[in-house]
Protein backbone atom coordinates (compact mmCIF):
# COMPACT_ATOMS: atom_id res chain seq x y z
CA UNK A 1 0.00 0.00 0.00
CA UNK A 2 2.94 2.40 0.98
CA UNK A 3 4.98 2.84 -1.76
CA UNK A 4 7.54 4.89 -0.32
CA UNK A 5 10.04 3.53 2.00
CA UNK A 6 9.09 3.60 5.62
CA UNK A 7 12.10 5.85 7.76
CA UNK A 8 13.97 4.13 10.51
CA UNK A 9 12.57 4.50 14.08
CA UNK A 10 14.48 7.60 15.32
CA UNK A 11 14.97 8.73 19.56
CA UNK A 12 11.82 10.41 21.45
CA UNK A 13 12.99 13.92 21.18
CA UNK A 14 14.41 15.18 24.78
CA UNK A 15 11.77 15.84 27.35
CA UNK A 16 10.03 19.26 27.28
CA UNK A 17 11.54 21.68 30.02
CA UNK A 18 7.74 22.82 30.92
CA UNK A 19 6.80 19.17 31.50
CA UNK A 20 4.12 17.56 30.31
CA UNK A 21 1.31 19.23 31.73
CA UNK A 22 2.50 22.54 30.66
CA UNK A 23 3.43 21.40 27.42
CA UNK A 24 2.93 23.67 23.74
CA UNK A 25 1.50 22.83 21.28
CA UNK A 26 4.89 24.21 19.55
CA UNK A 27 7.42 22.59 21.33
CA UNK A 28 5.63 19.12 20.33
CA UNK A 29 5.06 19.55 16.73
CA UNK A 30 8.49 19.81 14.88
CA UNK A 31 9.27 19.31 11.41
CA UNK A 32 12.71 17.72 10.07
CA UNK A 33 13.88 15.99 7.14
CA UNK A 34 14.12 12.48 8.89
CA UNK A 35 16.44 11.58 6.28
CA UNK A 36 19.35 13.98 8.24
CA UNK A 37 21.74 12.83 10.43
CA UNK A 38 21.30 15.75 12.48
CA UNK A 39 18.30 15.30 13.89
CA UNK A 40 19.16 16.60 17.23
CA UNK A 41 20.53 19.28 16.04
CA UNK A 42 17.73 19.83 13.62
CA UNK A 43 14.76 19.61 16.68
CA UNK A 44 16.77 21.35 19.04
CA UNK A 45 16.48 24.12 16.20
CA UNK A 46 12.53 23.84 15.49
CA UNK A 47 11.98 23.92 18.93
CA UNK A 48 12.59 27.14 19.63
CA UNK A 49 10.65 30.20 19.66
CA UNK A 50 11.33 32.03 16.61
CA UNK A 51 9.20 28.84 14.29
CA UNK A 52 7.11 30.38 11.41
CA UNK A 53 3.56 30.80 12.40
CA UNK A 54 2.33 28.29 10.82
CA UNK A 55 3.29 24.83 10.28
CA UNK A 56 3.55 22.74 7.04
CA UNK A 57 4.21 19.52 7.05
CA UNK A 58 5.26 17.66 4.27
CA UNK A 59 3.37 14.92 2.76
CA UNK A 60 6.93 12.83 3.08
CA UNK A 61 8.46 14.00 6.25
CA UNK A 62 7.15 12.04 9.03
CA UNK A 63 6.80 14.23 11.66
CA UNK A 64 7.37 13.77 15.91
CA UNK A 65 4.31 13.97 18.09
CA UNK A 66 3.31 13.24 21.86
CA UNK A 67 -0.12 11.40 22.28
CA UNK A 68 -1.45 10.97 25.70
CA UNK A 69 -2.66 8.17 25.61
CA UNK A 70 -4.29 6.36 28.69
CA UNK A 71 -2.34 9.19 30.27
CA UNK A 72 0.60 8.64 29.39
CA UNK A 73 2.84 10.58 27.20
CA UNK A 74 3.72 8.61 23.96
CA UNK A 75 6.23 10.15 21.68
CA UNK A 76 5.65 9.00 17.96
CA UNK A 77 7.29 9.71 14.48
CA UNK A 78 4.07 9.93 12.31
CA UNK A 79 3.25 10.49 8.80
CA UNK A 80 0.47 13.36 7.98
CA UNK A 81 -1.68 11.14 6.90
CA UNK A 82 -1.42 8.35 9.14
CA UNK A 83 -4.42 7.97 11.57
CA UNK A 84 -5.05 8.07 15.35
CA UNK A 85 -6.14 4.40 14.54
CA UNK A 86 -3.28 3.28 12.52
CA UNK A 87 -0.61 4.87 15.26
CA UNK A 88 -2.41 3.32 17.96
CA UNK A 89 -2.67 0.11 16.44
CA UNK A 90 0.75 -0.55 14.14
CA UNK A 91 3.16 2.38 16.48
CA UNK A 92 2.03 2.03 19.77
CA UNK A 93 0.72 -1.69 19.69
CA UNK A 94 -2.29 -0.92 21.38
CA UNK A 95 -4.95 -3.13 19.09
CA UNK A 96 -8.16 -3.09 21.78
CA UNK A 97 -9.64 -0.55 18.67
CA UNK A 98 -10.00 -2.69 16.06
CA UNK A 99 -9.93 -1.69 12.24
CA UNK A 100 -13.21 -2.42 10.66
CA UNK A 101 -15.13 0.02 7.98
CA UNK A 102 -12.29 2.58 8.12
CA UNK A 103 -15.16 5.17 7.17
CA UNK A 104 -16.56 5.97 10.03
CA UNK A 105 -19.74 3.68 9.82
CA UNK A 106 -19.06 0.69 11.82
CA UNK A 107 -17.45 2.21 15.76
CA UNK A 108 -14.71 -0.97 16.01
CA UNK A 109 -12.31 1.89 16.50
CA UNK A 110 -13.94 4.10 18.81
CA UNK A 111 -12.07 5.62 21.60
CA UNK A 112 -12.69 8.55 23.89
CA UNK A 113 -11.01 11.72 22.97
CA UNK A 114 -11.32 14.54 25.92
CA UNK A 115 -13.66 11.96 26.98
CA UNK A 116 -16.18 11.75 24.00
CA UNK A 117 -16.61 8.85 21.92
CA UNK A 118 -14.75 9.20 18.28
CA UNK A 119 -13.59 6.98 15.47
CA UNK A 120 -10.27 6.82 15.29
CA UNK A 121 -10.00 5.63 11.72
CA UNK A 122 -11.32 9.21 10.84
CA UNK A 123 -9.52 11.12 13.06
CA UNK A 124 -5.61 12.04 11.91
CA UNK A 125 -3.17 11.56 14.64
CA UNK A 126 -1.84 15.13 13.86
CA UNK A 127 -5.76 16.32 14.97
CA UNK A 128 -5.12 14.25 18.30
CA UNK A 129 -2.18 16.11 19.79
CA UNK A 130 -2.53 17.84 23.16
CA UNK A 131 -5.91 15.83 23.51
CA UNK A 132 -7.01 12.85 25.80
CA UNK A 133 -7.00 9.70 24.59
CA UNK A 134 -8.24 6.88 26.35
CA UNK A 135 -8.52 3.05 24.56
CA UNK A 136 -10.39 0.27 26.16
CA UNK A 137 -6.79 -0.85 27.31
CA UNK A 138 -6.65 2.33 29.60
CA UNK A 139 -9.89 1.37 31.74
CA UNK A 140 -8.49 -1.35 33.24
CA UNK A 141 -7.87 -0.99 37.14
CA UNK A 142 -4.23 -2.96 37.29
CA UNK A 143 -5.26 -5.97 36.46
CA UNK A 144 -8.37 -5.76 36.99
CA UNK A 145 -11.20 -4.96 34.25
CA UNK A 146 -12.89 -1.63 34.74
CA UNK A 147 -16.98 -1.81 35.37
CA UNK A 148 -18.13 -1.10 31.78
CA UNK A 149 -15.88 -3.88 30.79
CA UNK A 150 -16.96 -6.14 33.87
CA UNK A 151 -20.93 -5.62 32.71
CA UNK A 152 -19.64 -7.10 28.78
CA UNK A 153 -18.80 -9.99 30.58
CA UNK A 154 -21.41 -10.13 32.92
CA UNK A 155 -24.30 -9.44 30.52
CA UNK A 156 -22.04 -11.49 27.54
CA UNK A 157 -22.53 -8.58 25.58
CA UNK A 158 -20.74 -9.47 22.97
CA UNK A 159 -20.37 -13.48 20.61
CA UNK A 160 -17.25 -12.80 18.39
CA UNK A 161 -15.73 -9.72 20.16
CA UNK A 162 -14.27 -8.16 17.28
CA UNK A 163 -16.57 -4.92 18.12
CA UNK A 164 -16.84 -4.92 21.99
CA UNK A 165 -13.79 -2.49 22.46
CA UNK A 166 -15.72 -0.04 20.61
CA UNK A 167 -18.83 -0.63 22.40
CA UNK A 168 -16.80 -0.69 25.40
CA UNK A 169 -15.89 2.53 25.01
CA UNK A 170 -19.12 3.94 23.26
CA UNK A 171 -20.62 3.07 26.54
CA UNK A 172 -17.55 4.50 28.42
CA UNK A 173 -18.20 8.05 26.89
CA UNK A 174 -21.83 7.83 27.10
CA UNK A 175 -21.93 6.89 31.15
CA UNK A 176 -19.54 9.64 31.27
CA UNK A 177 -21.55 11.79 29.96
CA UNK A 178 -25.34 10.88 31.25
CA UNK A 179 -24.45 8.33 34.27
CA UNK A 180 -27.99 7.03 34.23
CA UNK A 181 -29.57 6.98 30.47
CA UNK A 182 -33.07 5.55 30.23
CA UNK A 183 -33.15 2.13 27.70
CA UNK A 184 -33.46 4.41 24.99
CA UNK A 185 -30.74 6.93 25.86
CA UNK A 186 -28.66 3.94 25.92
CA UNK A 187 -29.71 2.99 22.31
CA UNK A 188 -28.88 6.11 21.06
CA UNK A 189 -25.88 6.46 22.41
CA UNK A 190 -24.60 2.98 21.09
CA UNK A 191 -26.42 4.22 17.75
CA UNK A 192 -22.55 4.44 16.24
CA UNK A 193 -21.51 1.02 16.77
CA UNK A 194 -22.29 -2.00 14.51
CA UNK A 195 -22.54 -5.82 16.27
CA UNK A 196 -22.91 -8.17 12.91
CA UNK A 197 -23.20 -10.78 15.46
CA UNK A 198 -26.51 -9.04 16.51
CA UNK A 199 -25.20 -8.93 19.86
CA UNK A 200 -27.56 -5.41 20.96
CA UNK A 201 -29.83 -6.92 23.37
CA UNK A 202 -26.98 -8.01 25.42
CA UNK A 203 -25.24 -4.89 25.05
CA UNK A 204 -27.84 -2.83 26.02
CA UNK A 205 -28.41 -4.69 29.22
CA UNK A 206 -24.35 -4.24 30.43
CA UNK A 207 -24.48 -0.77 29.43
CA UNK A 208 -27.34 -0.91 32.35
CA UNK A 209 -25.39 -2.92 34.18
CA UNK A 210 -22.67 -0.53 34.19
CA UNK A 211 -24.44 2.18 34.83
CA UNK A 212 -26.34 0.79 37.97
CA UNK A 213 -22.69 -0.37 39.42
CA UNK A 214 -20.81 2.85 38.37
CA UNK A 215 -23.32 4.86 40.66
CA UNK A 216 -22.55 2.29 44.24
CA UNK B 1 -3.41 3.66 3.87
CA UNK B 2 -4.47 7.33 2.23
CA UNK B 3 -2.67 8.83 -0.13
CA UNK B 4 0.28 11.26 1.06
CA UNK B 5 -0.38 15.05 1.73
CA UNK B 6 1.17 17.72 3.53
CA UNK B 7 -1.09 19.23 6.40
CA UNK B 8 -0.96 22.75 7.46
CA UNK B 9 -1.40 24.63 10.60
CA UNK B 10 -2.39 27.76 9.66
CA UNK B 11 -1.84 30.66 12.56
CA UNK B 12 -4.38 32.65 11.72
CA UNK B 13 -7.97 32.63 8.84
CA UNK B 14 -5.81 34.81 7.11
CA UNK B 15 -3.09 31.79 6.65
CA UNK B 16 -6.00 29.49 6.91
CA UNK B 17 -7.39 31.41 3.17
CA UNK B 18 -3.76 31.73 2.11
CA UNK B 19 -2.76 28.52 2.55
CA UNK B 20 -6.16 26.89 0.53
CA UNK B 21 -5.53 29.35 -2.82
CA UNK B 22 -1.81 26.78 -3.39
CA UNK B 23 -2.57 23.39 -5.50
CA UNK B 24 -5.11 20.90 -4.50
CA UNK B 25 -5.61 22.10 -1.33
CA UNK B 26 -8.82 20.78 1.32
CA UNK B 27 -10.09 21.83 4.39
CA UNK B 28 -9.74 20.07 7.35
CA UNK B 29 -12.31 20.78 9.86
CA UNK B 30 -13.82 17.44 11.64
CA UNK B 31 -12.39 15.25 8.92
CA UNK B 32 -15.45 12.76 9.23
CA UNK B 33 -15.93 13.72 5.55
CA UNK B 34 -12.86 14.13 4.15
CA UNK B 35 -10.81 11.76 5.27
CA UNK B 36 -13.52 8.82 3.99
CA UNK B 37 -13.68 10.74 0.61
CA UNK B 38 -9.83 10.62 0.67
CA UNK B 39 -10.15 6.82 1.39
CA UNK B 40 -12.31 6.28 -1.08
CA UNK B 41 -10.58 8.00 -3.72
CA UNK B 42 -14.03 10.62 -4.68
CA UNK B 43 -11.34 13.03 -4.86
CA UNK B 44 -7.29 13.98 -3.97
CA UNK B 45 -5.70 16.54 -1.72
CA UNK B 46 -2.47 17.31 -2.43
CA UNK B 47 -2.52 18.95 1.34
CA UNK B 48 -4.95 19.69 3.95
CA UNK B 49 -5.25 22.95 5.83
CA UNK B 50 -6.48 22.46 9.49
CA UNK B 51 -9.09 24.54 11.21
CA UNK B 52 -8.61 22.94 14.23
CA UNK B 53 -6.63 25.16 16.37
CA UNK B 54 -8.28 28.30 15.08
CA UNK B 55 -9.96 28.37 18.76
CA UNK B 56 -12.02 31.23 17.82
CA UNK B 57 -13.91 29.97 15.33
CA UNK B 58 -15.77 27.14 17.68
CA UNK B 59 -19.12 28.21 19.83
CA UNK B 60 -22.26 29.47 19.80
CA UNK B 61 -22.93 33.29 21.13
CA UNK B 62 -25.85 35.18 21.39
CA UNK B 63 -25.58 38.34 19.23
CA UNK B 64 -26.89 41.50 20.04
CA UNK B 65 -30.07 41.57 18.42
CA UNK B 66 -31.20 38.19 20.42
CA UNK B 67 -30.12 36.23 17.62
CA UNK B 68 -27.17 33.63 17.62
CA UNK B 69 -23.97 33.19 15.91
CA UNK B 70 -22.60 29.42 15.57
CA UNK B 71 -18.77 29.34 15.19
CA UNK B 72 -18.38 26.98 11.87
CA UNK B 73 -15.54 24.87 13.85
CA UNK B 74 -18.89 24.31 16.72
CA UNK B 75 -19.27 20.53 16.62
CA UNK B 76 -22.76 18.71 16.16
CA UNK B 77 -23.34 17.81 19.19
CA UNK B 78 -22.39 20.88 21.00
CA UNK B 79 -25.04 22.66 18.60
CA UNK B 80 -27.83 19.66 19.49
CA UNK B 81 -26.87 20.22 23.75
CA UNK B 82 -26.98 24.09 23.64
CA UNK B 83 -29.79 24.75 25.87
CA UNK B 84 -30.54 28.20 23.78
CA UNK B 85 -30.81 26.16 20.77
CA UNK B 86 -33.24 23.88 22.40
CA UNK B 87 -35.24 26.67 23.78
CA UNK B 88 -35.57 29.22 20.49
CA UNK B 89 -34.80 26.71 17.81
CA UNK B 90 -35.83 23.62 18.42
CA UNK B 91 -36.29 22.32 14.87
CA UNK B 92 -32.21 23.12 14.74
CA UNK B 93 -31.84 21.04 18.06
CA UNK B 94 -34.22 17.96 16.29
CA UNK B 95 -31.81 18.55 12.92
CA UNK B 96 -28.28 18.36 14.65
CA UNK B 97 -29.46 15.23 17.46
CA UNK B 98 -30.10 13.37 13.99
CA UNK B 99 -26.87 13.93 11.97
CA UNK B 100 -25.02 10.51 11.91
CA UNK B 101 -24.18 9.06 15.30
CA UNK B 102 -22.62 10.48 18.12
CA UNK B 103 -18.94 9.22 17.67
CA UNK B 104 -19.48 12.01 14.16
CA UNK B 105 -21.57 14.18 16.14
CA UNK B 106 -19.02 14.68 18.44
CA UNK B 107 -16.14 15.34 15.53
CA UNK B 108 -18.07 16.70 12.99
CA UNK B 109 -18.77 20.47 12.39
CA UNK B 110 -21.23 22.95 11.36
CA UNK B 111 -18.83 23.92 8.43
CA UNK B 112 -18.29 20.80 7.46
CA UNK B 113 -21.86 19.33 7.16
CA UNK B 114 -22.78 22.44 5.51
CA UNK B 115 -19.93 21.29 2.74
CA UNK B 116 -20.27 17.91 2.84
CA UNK B 117 -20.15 16.03 -0.32
CA UNK B 118 -23.41 14.04 -1.71
CA UNK B 119 -23.63 10.49 -0.58
CA UNK B 120 -24.68 9.15 -4.03
CA UNK B 121 -23.43 5.80 -4.23
CA UNK B 122 -21.93 6.36 -8.22
CA UNK B 123 -20.24 9.64 -6.92
CA UNK B 124 -18.81 8.12 -3.76
CA UNK B 125 -17.64 4.54 -6.25
CA UNK B 126 -15.78 3.96 -9.06
CA UNK B 127 -17.84 5.45 -11.84
CA UNK B 128 -16.69 8.35 -13.82
CA UNK B 129 -20.09 10.67 -13.09
CA UNK B 130 -21.15 14.24 -14.18
CA UNK B 131 -20.08 15.83 -10.42
CA UNK B 132 -16.39 14.21 -10.82
CA UNK B 133 -16.36 15.43 -14.36
CA UNK B 134 -17.15 12.60 -16.68
CA UNK B 135 -20.32 12.96 -19.05
CA UNK B 136 -23.48 11.09 -17.51
CA UNK B 137 -25.26 10.82 -14.75
CA UNK B 138 -25.26 6.80 -13.68
CA UNK B 139 -28.46 6.98 -11.56
CA UNK B 140 -30.88 8.06 -14.58
CA UNK B 141 -30.73 4.63 -15.99
CA UNK B 142 -29.64 2.72 -12.87
CA UNK B 143 -30.49 2.20 -8.90
CA UNK B 144 -31.92 5.34 -8.08
CA UNK B 145 -34.08 4.64 -5.39
CA UNK B 146 -32.37 7.05 -2.89
CA UNK B 147 -32.15 9.94 -5.34
CA UNK B 148 -34.07 13.41 -5.48
CA UNK B 149 -37.56 14.31 -6.84
CA UNK B 150 -37.25 17.76 -7.21
CA UNK B 151 -34.59 19.42 -9.08
CA UNK B 152 -32.40 17.30 -10.57
CA UNK B 153 -31.13 18.84 -13.81
CA UNK B 154 -28.16 16.49 -15.21
CA UNK B 155 -27.18 15.31 -11.34
CA UNK B 156 -29.71 13.98 -9.37
CA UNK B 157 -28.24 13.83 -6.06
CA UNK B 158 -30.08 14.47 -2.73
CA UNK B 159 -28.64 16.97 -0.57
CA UNK B 160 -27.38 14.62 2.45
CA UNK B 161 -27.54 17.70 5.17
CA UNK B 162 -30.02 17.67 7.93
CA UNK B 163 -28.73 20.74 9.47
CA UNK B 164 -28.98 23.01 5.99
CA UNK B 165 -32.88 22.76 5.94
CA UNK B 166 -33.31 23.28 9.24
CA UNK B 167 -30.79 26.75 8.98
CA UNK B 168 -32.67 27.56 5.43
CA UNK B 169 -36.05 27.04 7.42
CA UNK B 170 -34.87 29.44 9.80
CA UNK B 171 -33.54 32.26 7.67
CA UNK B 172 -29.81 31.67 8.72
CA UNK B 173 -26.55 33.36 7.11
CA UNK B 174 -23.22 32.24 6.52
CA UNK B 175 -20.41 34.53 6.92
CA UNK B 176 -17.41 33.99 5.14
CA UNK B 177 -13.45 34.46 4.90
CA UNK B 178 -12.07 35.13 1.47
CA UNK B 179 -9.37 35.61 -0.75
CA UNK B 180 -11.08 39.00 -1.67
CA UNK B 181 -12.61 39.56 1.81
CA UNK B 182 -15.52 37.88 3.21
CA UNK B 183 -19.13 38.38 2.79
CA UNK B 184 -22.58 37.46 3.96
CA UNK B 185 -25.02 35.14 2.86
CA UNK B 186 -28.30 33.54 2.78
CA UNK B 187 -28.06 29.30 3.59
CA UNK B 188 -30.57 28.96 1.19
CA UNK B 189 -28.19 30.62 -1.84
CA UNK B 190 -25.27 28.65 -0.33
CA UNK B 191 -25.66 25.17 -2.41
CA UNK B 192 -24.90 24.71 -5.96
CA UNK B 193 -28.36 23.92 -7.97
CA UNK B 194 -26.50 21.17 -10.40
CA UNK B 195 -27.69 22.83 -14.05
CA UNK B 196 -25.29 25.90 -12.93
CA UNK B 197 -22.24 23.59 -11.81
CA UNK B 198 -22.60 19.99 -11.04
CA UNK B 199 -18.97 19.71 -9.56
CA UNK B 200 -19.65 22.21 -7.03
CA UNK B 201 -21.91 22.00 -3.96
CA UNK B 202 -21.61 25.37 -2.72
CA UNK B 203 -20.97 28.57 -4.29
CA UNK B 204 -17.88 29.27 -2.15
CA UNK B 205 -15.08 30.30 -4.24
CA UNK B 206 -11.48 28.53 -3.96
CA UNK B 207 -10.04 29.87 -0.72
CA UNK B 208 -13.20 30.81 0.81
CA UNK B 209 -14.31 29.77 4.32
CA UNK B 210 -17.29 29.39 6.61
CA UNK B 211 -16.38 31.50 9.52
CA UNK B 212 -19.91 30.98 11.13
CA UNK B 213 -24.17 30.92 11.16
CA UNK B 214 -25.90 33.57 11.88
CA UNK B 215 -29.44 32.64 13.31
CA UNK B 216 -31.66 35.64 13.19
CA UNK B 217 -33.81 36.20 16.35
CA UNK B 218 -36.78 33.95 16.59
CA UNK B 219 -39.94 35.70 16.19
CA UNK B 220 -43.10 35.45 18.21
CA UNK B 221 -44.74 32.79 18.18
CA UNK B 222 -42.14 30.66 15.86
CA UNK B 223 -42.75 27.11 15.81
CA UNK B 224 -39.85 25.26 14.01
CA UNK B 225 -39.08 21.38 13.83
CA UNK B 226 -37.41 19.01 11.94
CA UNK B 227 -38.28 15.29 10.78
CA UNK B 228 -36.25 12.46 9.70
CA UNK B 229 -37.07 9.44 7.89
CA UNK B 230 -34.54 6.61 7.38
CA UNK B 231 -34.41 3.22 6.07
CA UNK B 232 -33.57 2.03 9.90
CA UNK B 233 -33.76 3.32 13.30
CA UNK B 234 -30.19 3.20 14.19
CA UNK B 235 -27.79 5.81 12.10
CA UNK B 236 -28.13 6.73 8.05
CA UNK B 237 -28.48 9.75 6.33
CA UNK B 238 -32.33 10.59 5.44
CA UNK B 239 -34.27 9.24 2.89
CA UNK B 240 -36.92 11.93 3.35
CA UNK B 241 -36.68 14.94 6.27
CA UNK B 242 -38.38 18.18 6.41
CA UNK B 243 -37.63 21.34 8.26
CA UNK B 244 -40.75 23.53 9.55
CA UNK B 245 -40.97 26.66 10.59
CA UNK B 246 -44.08 28.45 10.93
CA UNK B 247 -45.14 32.14 13.00
CA UNK B 248 -47.95 31.43 14.22
CA UNK B 249 -50.25 33.97 15.32
CA UNK B 250 -53.13 32.30 17.77
CA UNK B 251 -54.04 29.05 15.72
CA UNK B 252 -53.13 31.29 12.27
CA UNK B 253 -50.14 30.63 10.29
CA UNK B 254 -48.74 34.17 9.78
CA UNK B 255 -45.61 33.46 7.97
CA UNK B 256 -43.93 29.93 7.21
CA UNK B 257 -40.69 28.39 5.66
CA UNK B 258 -41.04 24.82 4.39
CA UNK B 259 -37.54 23.20 3.48
CA UNK B 260 -37.48 19.24 2.13
CA UNK B 261 -34.28 17.17 3.27
CA UNK B 262 -32.89 14.35 0.94
CA UNK B 263 -35.70 15.48 -1.59
CA UNK B 264 -33.16 17.30 -4.24
CA UNK B 265 -29.53 18.49 -4.69
CA UNK B 266 -30.17 21.10 -2.38
CA UNK B 267 -31.85 21.97 0.78
CA UNK B 268 -35.40 22.28 -1.25
CA UNK B 269 -37.68 25.07 0.20
CA UNK B 270 -41.78 24.38 -1.26
CA UNK B 271 -43.25 27.64 -2.06
CA UNK B 272 -46.11 25.43 -2.84
CA UNK B 273 -46.50 23.89 0.53
CA UNK B 274 -45.79 27.19 1.97
CA UNK B 275 -48.72 29.09 -0.12
CA UNK B 276 -51.17 26.68 1.02
CA UNK B 277 -50.43 27.88 5.12
CA UNK B 278 -49.64 31.13 4.61
CA UNK B 279 -52.39 33.29 6.11
CA UNK B 280 -54.46 30.25 6.71
CA UNK B 281 -55.57 28.16 10.17
CA UNK B 282 -53.95 25.20 10.87
CA UNK B 283 -56.61 22.93 10.91
CA UNK B 284 -57.14 19.43 8.66
CA UNK B 285 -58.04 20.51 5.76
CA UNK B 286 -54.96 23.20 5.53
CA UNK B 287 -53.03 20.99 6.93
CA UNK B 288 -53.92 18.01 4.26
CA UNK B 289 -53.73 20.19 1.24
CA UNK B 290 -50.35 21.82 2.29
CA UNK B 291 -48.89 18.12 2.69
CA UNK B 292 -50.26 17.30 -1.16
CA UNK B 293 -48.69 20.80 -2.70
CA UNK B 294 -45.58 20.14 -1.26
CA UNK B 295 -45.58 16.98 -3.96
CA UNK B 296 -47.76 18.07 -6.28
CA UNK B 297 -44.64 19.18 -8.69
CA UNK B 298 -42.35 16.37 -7.48
CA UNK B 299 -40.30 14.28 -10.72
CA UNK B 300 -39.52 10.81 -9.74
CA UNK B 301 -37.05 9.06 -11.24
CA UNK B 302 -37.84 5.41 -11.97
CA UNK B 303 -37.46 3.65 -8.62
CA UNK B 304 -38.34 6.65 -6.00
CA UNK B 305 -41.23 7.19 -6.78
CA UNK B 306 -42.47 5.98 -2.99
CA UNK B 307 -40.93 9.39 -1.73
CA UNK B 308 -43.96 10.84 -2.75
CA UNK B 309 -46.28 9.66 -0.39
CA UNK B 310 -43.69 9.64 2.26
CA UNK B 311 -42.84 13.28 1.93
CA UNK B 312 -46.50 13.67 2.08
CA UNK B 313 -47.03 11.35 5.02
CA UNK B 314 -44.43 13.03 6.62
CA UNK B 315 -45.86 16.60 6.28
CA UNK B 316 -48.78 15.39 7.30
CA UNK B 317 -47.69 14.59 10.59
CA UNK B 318 -45.23 17.09 11.01
CA UNK B 319 -48.13 19.78 10.53
CA UNK B 320 -50.70 18.03 12.44
CA UNK B 321 -48.12 17.94 15.52
CA UNK B 322 -47.84 22.00 15.40
CA UNK B 323 -51.39 22.14 14.58
CA UNK B 324 -51.74 20.73 18.80
CA UNK B 325 -48.93 22.95 20.37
Amino acid sequence: MCPRKRKPPVTPPAANPDGWAGFTRRAFIKTWSAGTLTLAVGHNAMSSETAQPDETLAADEPVQLTLDVNGRPHAVLVEPRWTLLHVLREELGLTAAKSGCERGECGACTVLIDDLPRYACLTLALEAEGRRIETAEGLMDGGQLGQVQASFMKEDGLQCGYCTPGQIMAAEGLLRQNPEPTFDEIRRGMSGNLCRCGAYASIFSAVADAATHRKG
Amino acid sequence: MLTPFAYVRPASLQDAVAALTEGNAHIHAGGTDLLGCLRDEVFGADRLVSLAALGDLAGLRETRDGGLDIGAMTTITDIAAHPLVQRRYPGLAQAAGEVASPQLRNQGTLGGNLCQKPRCWYYRGDFPCLRKGGHKCFAVNGENEYHCIFGGANCFIVHPSDIAPALVSLDAEIETAGPSGGRRLPVSQLHMPPEQDPTRETLLKPGEVIVKVHVPPAPAGLYSSYRKVRTRRSWDFAVAGCALALVMDGDRVRDCRVVLAAAAPIPWRSPETEQVLRGQTLDDAVIRKAAKAAVANARPMTKNAYKIPLFEGMLLEELRKAAQV
